[in-house]
């Protein structure tokens, strides 16, 4: 049962083959049985899911079964759950449990999903590893001595191990992108406001989105019509209206205009990389696509760009974890100060507290000018670059990542390495266009994936593209070893 | 471009988060070194260009002056971390 | 208090609670007196994931403000984050407006005592969250403070007034002036005592004649203009001292207790706090239509200056009067009810201004919870007018209503204070009290005219006293004077 996609499931429930409750049954036992290995877990919510799942199985019984009716799935522990711990990865939110939930995660209860639990992040989704969660790192599932990629590592293992068919990520920097391409999975980071962002944790607020993972773009494509939807709780979310993304996955892509940035086939690219990407890049060829080159000329600044932009957010977004009103707090604060310099210390991992700091230096008095005015006008110049691009070509592709997943603690001392991982990802969260990524491939036994990137709410194209490679190639059919 | 240490302690009473003296210098080190990757961003011409602050071209939406939150004081307080007749407490605030 | 050789420069920055029904970015109470934390919802206390939408009342009132003051509107306005940590302020930031504020520069006319009129220029206007609440002492165990964020997200305007006014006086009228306008065109309740309006004073002097602004200091939250008054003067005292002593003054925020008349600099770790501005990214632009704009405009409640001269010219109402009860929203408002209901205007200003305010005054309550209402003083008015009553019974009758004895027909019915108005029946009394006092009448018959009218009040009394007064003065004073000249 857990070799089936979203689409088989949904299908099989129907038909009665098998029922949510037993669904539900098998994914809590492989979890139980199997997460050991991998710690893409935070909490596993069984009770829920069971009478979720009972539930879920009188509606399909009745026959006014909503579109995802007892399909189990996970959450990234970044969207508020009511009444179940949202830790965002960090000891600062370990004992806290909303009493509201996040519109994404009332969209697919709406849609008869069933909750098996939430899943480990880097803390406060800041992280291209997740090494850097308060409950330790995650691990992937193609290689246990590899990280899965971050900030949604454990939502992105969970899918690859088979825990569960599909879960939700968040996606600022690359956050859905890199660690499907590292689990070979499939992710998408929809147009920034496609997705609403009440009770997603917030990181970089304008740089956020919410977004589905699965193994096929078919899956991502039923998670995202449920997942998106106009909120007028969040006054970035924009008023439009959500398509069947699921209704276009079969249109015919020749004709398609591909754009292939110079700059994302650059050195630091991985040679067993580019040849699984040229590779797919063909495939569409012999599907009828036409490649053009293109060039997206300020990409080297992206990562600069956004290593201001998103700390800078971010600083001010995480002032609010304080110790008085929920979370963490320390113990016996003598004073005021005490009590928020030390709540902080304890409460946030390092990674978190450097990137307060440098947010806060960005925005300080004498250098806002030079770093956060000038990264805010470099991103006007790279959204330019995409809209000129997207004058010729109707997608983007390129690598997700410079290559496969890298050992734990490679990155070493230095955060800038880490930050590099994200290099051909940034650019979207700042143009604040759609991107995603599916499995093209294996170098040294390990997965890499294909980025496509579309123009402001092309979703439906990039998932049809995406679809029909994955209709011509099994990529995104291997599994991981030790999951059976 | 390096951080100096008197700047992270400047730094770190902004963000109010304590920082040991024994991990001054790793501090230091560490955001030396994303300073200097943001630096990049000096060398870049951008006379003229606006800064972008929304990467949508939208404006803000109005909501309606119409009450729509009930009390749920109870709900909230459960799960704060001191609070005492309705209040939520922390050392003495001095002005 | 004035010193030779210096000149006073003051600005003053007002912040003004805005009536509307829910906070600013929330959709919470703002309802007055509500026990603790009891409007405060998941936004207002910054819980994880929450966001800010924008309240339309809000925007307009602050717009409708800008009109008031012919100020140029931000078409285009944007929110900034104010970075800094206070229990009170639980996002660790202030959502506020900085760099494009959504009303311009502006002007607002002031009158002084002396009859002079002078001009304020408003730098802008800028709509923000308020903050919360501290308590540091209360049910709660000793050597903690306690925060209720019942008021955090409640909305404001903040108005920036150019450094222009030269002396308390004139910055009593400004501050003044602002509460007249916000009341009249109701965007504030302008209820002092509630915090509905608060006044940061920046205070500079300088060697009269020079031009160059001296170092100022900030004194915050002043809620009254007595308070103001006084803080005013002991800074500008302070700031002299130290000059003509040869210190410098140190650019700082300062605090009045206005309960102790003690005024302190606040004591703040950092001298001066980086807040770190910068775009809000969770609020997008905000854009006013002109047509939003010209619907407001049409709409604007009458200014206090209108009301003024409409009420000289449609009541007759004096210069003095017109402004003192025209400035005042309330005032103004129950007067014209008064007036209106009665049909004597003059003596609904009289009452009003008069008699009514100072037993308010006396009781420190706002016309709106006096407890004679303006109907109700209309109808004594009325009475007044009428003649059922004279001017000194309806003292009395006034007090009766106060303190919830009735209506005025009631209390008047129920004490039997009806004036007594019927020329047959007060002939009858003027002739009895004459017969019953001989000696006196003598005596009035005997005298020379000078000292004749001296003894009118004697019957008048005995008059008043048979009536138990009342009997129609006016009327009584005509039938006594005819009497008594038919004796001679």
């Amino acid at each position: 049962m857990h070799n089936l996609t979203i689409a088989e499931l949904v299908t099989g429930l129907q038909s009665k083959e098998f029922s949510s409750v037993e669904l539900t049954q098998h994914f809590l036992a492989r979890i139980a049985k199997l997460d050991a290995n991998y710690n893409a877990v935070i909490t596993v919510t069984a009770d829920q899911a069971l009478k979720a799942a009972a539930a879920a199985d009188l509606r399909l019984a009745a026959g006014n079964a909503p579109a995802l009716c007892g399909v189990p799935i996970l959450h990234k522990d970044i969207f508020c759950t009511n009444g179940v711990r949202t830790s965002c990865g960090s000891k600062m939110l370990d004992n806290f449990i909303p009493p509201y939930n996040a519109t994404v995660v009332e969209n697919l209860e709406q849609a008869g999903a069933v909750v098996l639990g939430k899943t480990n992040m880097d803390e406060f989704a800041m992280g291209s590893s997740n090494e850097t969660s308060f409950y330790g790192p995650v691990k992937n599932p193609w290689a246990s001595d590899s990280v899965p990629g971050g900030s949604s590592g454990g939502s992105a293992a969970a899918v690859a191990a088979r825990l569960a068919p599909g879960a939700t990520a968040t996606d600022t920097g690359g956050s859905i992108r890199q660690p499907a391409a590292l689990c070979g999975i499939t992710g998408l980071k929809p147009t920034y406001g496609r997705v609403s962002r009440w009770g997603m944790i917030a990181f970089a607020s304008s740089l956020d989105q919410g977004g589905p993972m699965a193994r096929t773009a078919e899956d991502c494509a039923i998670l995202l019509n449920c997942m998106a939807s106009y909120d007028d709780k969040d006054s970035t979310c924009i008023d439009r209206e959500v398509p069947d993304y699921s209704a276009t996955l079969n249109n015919g892509i020749k004709g398609l205009k591909i754009g292939v940035p110079s700059e994302y086939f650059s050195e630091g690219l991985d040679p067993g990389t580019e040849k699984a990407v040229r590779a797919a890049l063909a495939e569409f060829e012999a599907q009828g696509a036409e490649l053009i080159d293109i060039s997206l000329p300020n990409t080297g600044l992206s990562v600069p760009a956004y290593y201001v932009i998103a700390p800078a957010e971010a600083s001010a977004n995480l002032s609010r974890f304080d110790g008085v009103r929920y979370g963490y707090r320390c113990k016996d604060p003598k004073d005021l100060n005490d009590l928020y310099t030390r709540t902080r210390a304890e409460g946030f991992g390092d990674e978190v507290k450097r990137r307060i700091l440098i947010g806060t230096y960005c925005l300080s008095a004498g250098y806002y000018d030079a770093y956060y005015g000038k990264a805010q006008q470099v991103r006007q110049l790279i959204q330019q670059d995409f809209e000129k691009a997207f004058q010729q070509v109707d997608v983007i592709m390129g690598p997700t990542t410079p290559s496969p997943a890298f050992k734990f603690g490679s990155k070493g001392d230095d955060p800038v390495a880490m930050y590099l991982e994200d290099i051909y990802t940034i650019a979207t969260n700042l143009a604040g266009l759609p991107g995603m990524s599916v499995p093209c491939g294996m170098v040294d036994d390990k997965p890499v994936g294909l980025q496509i990137i579309g123009n402001y709410f092309d979703e439906a194209r990039m998932l049809n593209v995406a679809h029909q490679y994955q209709q011509a190639t099994d990529w995104h059919a291997l599994a991981p070893e030790g999951i059976a | 471009m390096s951080i100096e240490r008197q700047e992270i302690e400047n730094l770190a009473t902004l963000s109010r988060i304590a920082i040991g003296e024994d991990t001054i210098t790793e501090v230091s080190q560490r955001l030396s070194s994303v300073l200097e990757l943001v630096d990049q961003l000096q060398a870049v011409n951008t006379d003229g260009v606006e800064a972008m602050s929304h990467p949508m071209k939208a404006t803000q939406r109005l909501r309606e002056d119409e009450v729509s939150e009930i009390n749920q004081r109870e709900a909230f307080q459960a799960i704060a971390p001191d609070t005492e007749e309705g209040l939520f407490l922390v050392p003495k605030v001095i002005e | 208090m004035s010193y030779s050789g210096w000149e006073t420069v003051i600005g003053l920055e007002v912040h003004v609670q805005l009536a509307t029904k829910t906070k600013i970015f929330s959709g919470a109470s703002t309802a007055f007196g509500a026990e603790a934390n009891t409007q405060a919802c998941a936004i207002d206390l910054a819980m994880p994931g929450t966001l800010p939408v924008l309240n339309k009342q809000a925007v307009h009132y602050a717009v409708m403000f800008g009109l008031a003051i012919d100020a140029e509107i931000g078409k285009e306005s944007a929110f900034e984050r104010k970075n800094y940590f206070y229990p009170d302020s639980p996002k660790g930031y202030q959502t506020t407006q900085l760099e494009k504020p959504i009303v311009g520069r502006g002007n607002v006319e002031i009158k002084l005592a002396d009859g002079r009129t002078k001009n304020v220029r408003i730098h802008h206007a800028h709509l923000e969250e308020d903050a919360g609440k501290s308590l540091h002492e209360g049910d709660f165990r000793h050597g903690v403070s306690g925060i209720d964020l019942n008021r955090a997200g409640t909305p404001l305007i903040e108005i920036v007034s150019e450094p222009d006014m030269s002396s308390a006086e004139e910055a009593i009228a400004f501050a003044k002036k602002l509460h007249s306008i916000v009341t009249s065109i109701g965007i504030c309740d302008g209820e002092m005592s509630q915090g509905s309006m608060r006044f940061d004073v920046n205070v500079s002097v300088r060697p009269t004649g020079t031009t160059e602004l001296g170092t100022r200091t900030e004194t915050k939250n002043l809620n009254s203009y007595k308070f103001m008054e006084e803080a005013i003067a002991k800074e500008v005292e302070r700031q002299i001292d130290l000059l003509e002593d040869g210190g410098t003054i140190k650019q700082e925020t300062r605090l009045y207790n206005g309960d102790t008349k003690v005024a302190r600099s606040m004591r703040s770790k950092e001298e001066a706090n980086d807040y770190r501005y910068f775009p809000c990214p969770d609020l997008l632009p905000v854009i006013v239509s002109d047509e939003t704009i010209e619907e407001l405009r049409r709409n604007l409640p009458e200014l206090p200056d209108a009301r003024q001269a409409r009420f000289i010219e449609q009541y007759g109402l004096s210069d003095y009067d017109a402004a003192v009860i025209g400035s005042d929203a309330a005032m103004a408002g129950y007067f014209e009810i008064a007036a209106e209901k009665s049909g004597n205007a003059k003596l609904a200003a009289n009452w009003t201004m008069g008699e009514l305010a100072a037993r308010l005054n006396s009781q420190d309550l706002s016309i709106s919870k006096s407890p004679v209402t303006a109907d109700q003083l209309g109808e004594l008015v009325t009475r007044i007018a009428d003649n059922s009553i004279s001017g000194k019974m309806a003292k009395e009758v006034f007090e009766g209503m106060w303190t919830g004895e009735g209506s005025a027909d009631e209390i008047i019915e129920a004490r039997g204070l009806k004036q007594v108005s019927d020329s047959g029946a007060l002939e009858q009394m003027v002739v009895e009290v004459l017969s019953a006092n001989q000696a006196m009448v003598d005596d009035y018959i005997n005298s020379d005219e000078a000292k004749r009218k001296k003894k009118l009040g004697g019957f008048m009394g005995k008059i008043m006293q048979a009536s138990k007064g009342q009997a129609n003065p006016q009327q009584v004073n005509q039938i006594l004077a005819q009497k008594l000249s038919e004796l001679l």
